[in-house]
């Protein structure tokens, strides 16, 4: 299934006729298996939900992404892809770090870094790309200092990183390039041992002496925060403008009410509206489960299609294909249900909340510099988004 | 209204403190949930229906207060 053409904030236009008709149904993925495909909104919480479906990717039913994705959280697994308890216990260890009044302490932080980064964009010549000159900057920066990190290398990662998220990047392809970041947060890690900063690096470093963690474990978990922790809201920033720049009318209403609870629900509406985790959440029975009059078997993979619930009328009000960023929207599934629901989310939310009404205060007249056409879309990646967004300003 | 809370399902997403910051705290050291109060005052009553059901870990409960 592909996203309908010339509509690149949608998903495919099969998913409503399968939420009305056929709300379970079977889908043929990449690698020639045949796994379950959840549409509802209901449903895919439900299996969310439910600790009989497992994200334990070594579980030969597991539904994978990708070749390459598949085999680098295979080798290296994170609580990405553990269950409880093992999940949570990882999980609980940063909590602390991203929780919201921590990020929140970071706000100003965070502006600054942005009106900084906004200063060097628009220092720069017309057009400019938002993706490489403005978000990626941004993310890389914000994570870069939370994680202890240091920022001038964040080239190197987002491009190891870009190899590792690619649905086209091969099986050995992306094992190199794992092995290339691991070995870098390896050094770093050890010289962080030597020298503790209050940063989750240093954080982690001191479960790993109480011994809950091994170094492995320790690393993995890095390179899972740190390719998270950019990417994703990166792709946000850049995608989430685009959508405003081609809806004009909620364009003007954000301009025109930039306040603190105004800009929050505009955020939120934007992540359901755009849905990057557009590659569905995926699991694999563990034993056989009934999920809305459809008998899963044990060992059998299933697709949990957030971005098709994010556009079920049934949970959303007024018409879901449109953007409005008045609507309630809070309860979208971008972030997934469940207990593997984003760690970084209080993270992702402040970000966006202090880019969006700073990129239209700053740059009131911002543009594309191409037509919508002929932007290139990260379609086979794991998180939808743009490579490159050409601006003018 | 009551609302009860159950810290070992707790994910830490923080959502019902976005929805209610009166109702729903988080512990400091793992950002587990603690509740400010048990008694939810009617004011709070719409956010922290909103947070039970928007719970991704489904640690939140309501009851009728009273009973």
């Amino acid at each position: 299934m592909s996203r309908p053409p010339g509509c690149p904030f949608d998903p495919p236009a099969e998913f409503r006729e399968l939420r009305a008709d056929e709300p379970i149904s079977r889908v043929r993925l990449w690698d020639g298996k045949i796994a379950w495909l959840v549409t509802r909104f209901d449903d895919v919480r439900e299996v969310l939900a439910d600790p009989r479906f497992s994200a334990d990717m070594t579980n030969p039913g597991f539904p994978s992404h990708s070749a390459g994705v598949s085999v680098t959280r295979q080798k290296h697994p994170t609580f990405l892809n553990m269950d409880d308890p093992e999940h949570a216990r990882h999980r609980r260890m940063l909590t602390r770090d991203f929780m919201i009044k921590r990020v929140e302490g970071l706000r100003p932080r965070i502006q600054r870094h942005v009106d900084e980064l906004l200063d060097e964009f628009t220092a720069g010549p017309q057009p400019a790309d938002l993706v490489t000159g403005f978000a990626l900057p941004v993310t890389s920066s914000v994570i870069s200092e939370l994680l202890g990190v240091p920022y001038e290398d964040h080239e190197f990662f987002q491009r190891q990183s870009g190899l590792l998220i690619s649905g086209e990047t091969g099986a050995d392809e992306a094992l190199e390039a794992f092995a290339t970041i691991r070995e870098y947060l390896g050094g770093l890690v050890e010289r962080k041992a030597a020298e503790p900063a209050p940063d989750v690096i240093s954080h982690l470093l001191e479960i790993e002496r109480a011994g809950g963690l091994s170094r492995d474990e320790l690393i993995n978990m890095l390179n899972l925060l740190l390719r998270a922790g950019h990417e994703t809201t990166a792709n946000m920033i850049a995608l989430g403008t685009l959508a405003l720049l081609q809806n004009p009318a909620q364009l003007a209403a954000l301009k025109a009410d930039t306040s603190p609870a105004a800009v929050a629900n505009a955020v939120e509406e934007l992540l359901r509206y755009l849905t990057i985790t557009h590659y569905g959440r995926r699991r694999v029975a563990l034993e056989d489960v009934e999920v809305a009059g459809t008998l899963i078997r044990k060992g059998e993979g299933v697709v949990a299609a957030n971005d098709s619930a994010n556009r079920d009328p049934e949970a959303f009000v007024g018409n879901p294909d449109e953007l409005d960023l008045s609507r309630s929207a809070r309860h979208h599934l971008t972030f997934g249900y469940g207990v593997h629901q984003c760690l970084g989310q209080p993270l992702a939310r402040v970000e966006l909340q202090v880019v969006y009404p700073t990129l239209l205060r700053r740059l009131p007249d911002l543009r594309l510099a191409a037509p919508v056409s002929e932007l290139p879309f990260k379609t086979k990646n794991v998180f939808y988004g743009l490579f490159a967004m050409p601006v003018e300003w | 209204m009551k609302v009860e809370v159950e810290a070992d399902k707790c994910i830490a997403s923080g959502q019902c403190v976005l929805l209610s910051d009166a109702v729903f705290d988080q512990r400091e050291d793992d950002g587990i949930v603690v509740l400010r109060v048990n008694d939810v005052p009617s004011s709070e009553e719409d956010a922290v229906r909103s947070a039970e059901r928007i719970c991704p870990a489904r640690a939140i409960r309501l009851a009728a207060s009273g009973g």
